[in-house]
């Protein structure tokens, strides 16, 4: 593959990777938003293949195989068991589906102002990550704002998504950004970190799947705006 | 709502503690008479509630456990302040002296309860059947759960003697190192451990779990105290970074050990938080190794610390700058460091109290000893100016927040949690300025702050289990109604505040004296201003915990008897106060290991 290709299927990957954030950002459906996750899923494991095709380094590639099970199929999956459990049995058909739990609903920012911080975001992201650039002006390291720009709209899909899954959708695009920084500015980091990493990933949704059934169970929803138990007064 | 902890999969035994079976029959009873008591003030509210729980205990014991396990979600309904009071109200009521109660066997658990019965209730032959042979195992079997912490504690020790002067041992490879920081934290960790590990049989013999939840409550606890071990001994930054998450994982369970509302709260906001925020610590690794590979250093060894330490100086001062911000932010957040601390009160005043004792004692601590490790590649690529900026402003601003949050604190617990935030931020200063000595300091107020803490907490697991609140103003006349608590309480807190002869004094005073040695007196005066108005408020609120009169019985009983504990219950207090007493008279063959670590540290 010449260069002028491999760049561009790079950038292509990288803005499917920006989109599919974005795209969180957008939706209101939280299926959805588990949608557009697991295709940031894939664009993030095309990066890594397409990083590994360029070096011709077999295990960036089997890497790349791993990034796309766990963050296109595993985590994707534990999270539509989570919203499968919100639903109440569906003994009388579809109208009886309680409709404020499949949405995130009341976010702290609407939707149209959070597009518009995703745009101010990626501009940071852009100029914080200019020394990243200058050090070593490759292609790959070119597109290091994308990741970065991701990292900083999971912090904000946290900071004002009030549904747990959302949150936990922030936490997992933080964690996307993370890797596809790690894969864009070094080639990925050494395998054991690497299998750590998505090992503590991987358990972090469990647990967060299992309190988000308890915190259902004890406040009868999943909205984080419930959660006013505990307070310094 | 039941449907939702019956339907989730995920839940290893959520199906079986809740649902309506339990919300039925007397279980219903405390709740009921709490929720119409609603115009009254909160102690009656209480009153009514432990009278209700009486009645429940007297007509049928089994279902007074009912009646704990369903207390939250009969009062659902009820405002959430309320619910939570009487949850811990029924808890205490049901705690001394009773018969004990059953353990629910594990059949009610796992096998699903047909409808309109209540066949979820065990009765007392079944549950003493040979599957659940806990209670007829000799008392030696809930000390087993020291084994651990003695085995951290003397690997601590052998190291501590090997050490100092002699070459860092490694394992696994380029994996696993010890050093004599190494050898210090594991020293610290053993200690805590052991103290927090030896409350636990007292702790959980009033708090009867089901044998479920216990094991579940030990695994946990001992792949914590593994966790926080492979966090010391990491010598990649990489293992270093997944072990303290791991630490998280692990806790958030024992954080939601009770399975109140609150506790499910303070589980998932630790979770979130602590996650988050380490997260921002593993984008400026990733950073570093970057920048390390840009500087020539191969694969294997970029993210190795003492390579990384070695060579620091051919970093790109951009990108570690950038790395470094990160990685404070990140490891602060574990560390309970603003500005991402919002979870640390929550959680340590939820967790069971050996818990709490190891978060607040040795966790934090391992978060910053990590800390302090990117801290020395920093001040080698950087210059020592840019981490003290960032420390000391850390330092201050927790300070700040600790100091105006213990001024109008009315939770004990909560009390303590802050009082954790403040004795971080002063360690933060003690690294901030970087000497050797005031790393040396701030090593052993590591290390008298984590005995001191872990006692304050096991003894805050006693009031609040005798007393049945965690609010400051219900508890009066502590010394007289328990002496022996009140007395490990006190001296507990007495340590907290930095007094001679604990040693928090010893390193409070290094760590001052150091600041203004190097020059950064003006932090240290500023600090000392905070920490005076915290030293204030904690002692004021202490003072009217444990003095005064005992409240005369309400309902005009003779009047109570001291509470006595058990030496199962006061004499692991103890000893962790005489060891914080004697590290403060003397560190005696420790002194060698504490040089070599602030040494190593503070770049020889």
């Amino acid at each position: 593959m010449n260069d002028s290709v491999f760049t561009q299927l790079l950038d292509l990957a990288c803005g499917a990777f920006l989109l599919a954030a974005v795209a969180v950002l957008w939706l209101r459906q939280l299926t959805s938003i588990v949608r557009a996750f697991a295709f940031q899923g894939v664009a993030l494991a095309a990066v890594a293949a397409l990083l590994g095709l360029r070096e011709g380094r077999g295990e960036l590639l089997a890497v790349a195989a791993g990034v796309g099970l766990l963050r296109a199929g595993a985590l994707p999956h534990l999270m539509r068991r989570v919203l499968a459990a919100s639903r109440p049995g569906d003994g009388g058909g579809r109208y009886e589906e309680d409709v404020s739990e499949a949405r995130e609903t009341r976010p702290l920012v609407n939707v149209a102002a959070s597009l518009l911080s995703a745009a101010l975001l990626t501009f940071l992201a852009y100029a914080v990550a200019r020394p990243l650039v200058a050090l070593d002006p490759t292609p790959a390291t070119r597109a290091l704002p994308v990741a970065l720009a991701v990292v900083l709209i999971g912090f904000f899909t946290l900071v004002t998504r009030r549904r747990a899954l959302a949150q936990v959708v922030g936490f997992l695009l933080l964690d996307n950004g993370i890797t596809a920084t790690a894969f864009l500015a070094a080639s990925g980091v050494p395998l054991i970190v690497e299998l750590g990493v998505s090992f503590d990933v991987l358990l972090a949704v469990l647990v967060l799947q299992i309190l988000t059934t308890r915190m259902r169970a004890a406040f009868g929803g999943t909205g984080i705006d419930d959660l006013r138990e505990l307070r310094d007064r | 709502m039941d449907d939702g902890s019956g339907s989730g999969g995920g839940a290893p035994d959520a199906g079986g503690r809740k649902g309506p079976l339990r919300t039925g029959g007397a279980g219903g009873l405390p709740g009921a008479r709490a929720g119409s008591g609603a115009g009254g003030d909160p102690a009656h509210v209480d009153g009514e509630a432990v009278q209700a729980a009486r009645d429940a205990v007297h007509v049928d014991v089994p279902d007074a456990a009912h009646a704990v396990q369903a207390a939250p979600e009969a009062d659902r309904a009820a405002t959430p302040d309320r619910g939570v009071r009487t949850d811990r109200a029924v808890r205490t009521d049901r705690a001394p002296g009773h018969p004990p109660v059953p353990p629910p066997a594990r059949t009610a658990t796992s096998a699903p309860a047909p409808a309109g019965g209540d066949p979820g209730r065990p009765t007392a032959p079944h549950s003493y059947g040979t599957e659940d042979s806990v209670p007829r195992l000799p008392s030696l079997v809930p000390w087993l759960g020291l084994v651990s912490p003695l085995a951290i504690l003397t690997c601590g020790a052998v190291l501590a003697t090997e050490l100092p002067g002699a070459a860092p041992l490694t394992a696994c490879g380029p994996l696993l190192r010890a050093d004599a920081l190494t050898a210090w934290i594991l020293l610290v960790v053993g200690a805590v451990a052991t103290v927090a590990c030896a409350a636990t049989p007292a702790h959980l013999a009033h708090e009867r779990p089901d044998p479920a939840a216990a094991r579940r409550y030990h695994l946990l606890v001992h792949a914590f105290l593994a966790a926080m071990s492979v966090a010391v001994l990491a010598a990649d930054l990489g293992v270093l970074w997944v072990a303290v998450e791991a630490t998280t994982l692990v806790t958030a369970f024992l954080v939601g050990h009770r399975r109140t509302r609150a506790s499910v709260e303070a589980a998932w906001k630790y979770t979130v938080i602590c996650s988050a925020g380490i997260a921002l610590a593993l984008l400026g690794t990733v950073l570093i190794y970057y920048a390390a590979r840009q500087a020539g250093v191969p694969e294997a060894a970029a993210l190795d610390w003492t390579t990384l330490a070695a060579r620091a100086d051919r970093l790109d001062p951009d990108v570690t700058r950038l790395a470094v911000g990160l990685v404070v932010l990140g490891f602060g957040a574990k560390a309970g460091l603003a500005p991402l601390h919002a979870w640390l009160p929550d959680a340590h005043s939820q967790a069971p109290a050996p818990v709490s004792a190891l978060m607040s004692g040795v966790l934090l601590s391992v978060a910053f000893a990590g800390l302090l490790r990117y801290k020395t590649i920093a001040d080698a690529a950087l210059g020592p100016g840019y981490t003290r900026g960032l420390l000391t402003g850390c330092a201050l601003l927790t300070l700040a927040v600790a100091a105006a949050l213990l001024l109008g604190q009315r939770d004990y617990k909560r009390m303590l949690a802050y009082s954790s935030m403040e004795h971080m931020s002063l360690i933060a200063l003690g690294a901030a300025v970087g000497t050797p000595l005031a790393l040396s300091a701030a090593l052993l107020h590591m290390a008298g702050h984590g005995l001191a803490k872990a006692v304050a907490f096991c003894a805050s697991g006693h009031v609040q289990r005798l007393l049945g609140t965690t609010r400051i103003g219900r508890v009066r006349g502590l010394l007289a109604r328990a002496p022996a608590l009140g007395t490990v309480f006190g001296l507990a807190v007495v340590a907290l505040l930095g007094l001679p002869p604990f040693s928090l004094f010893a390193s409070e005073l290094g760590i001052v004296r150091a600041a203004f040695a190097a020059g950064t007196g003006g932090y240290a005066v500023a600090a000392l201003v905070l920490a005076l108005l915290a030293f204030a408020a904690l002692a004021a609120r202490t003072a009217r915990m444990l003095l005064g009169p005992p409240p005369s019985p309400p309902s005009g009983d003779r009047a109570e008897a001291p509470v006595r504990l058990g030496p199962a219950a006061v004499l692991p207090p103890v000893c962790g106060l005489l060891a914080c007493a004697l590290l403060g008279v003397t560190a005696g063959p420790l002194t060698r290991l504490l040089t070599a670590a602030g040494d190593l540290l503070g770049g020889r």
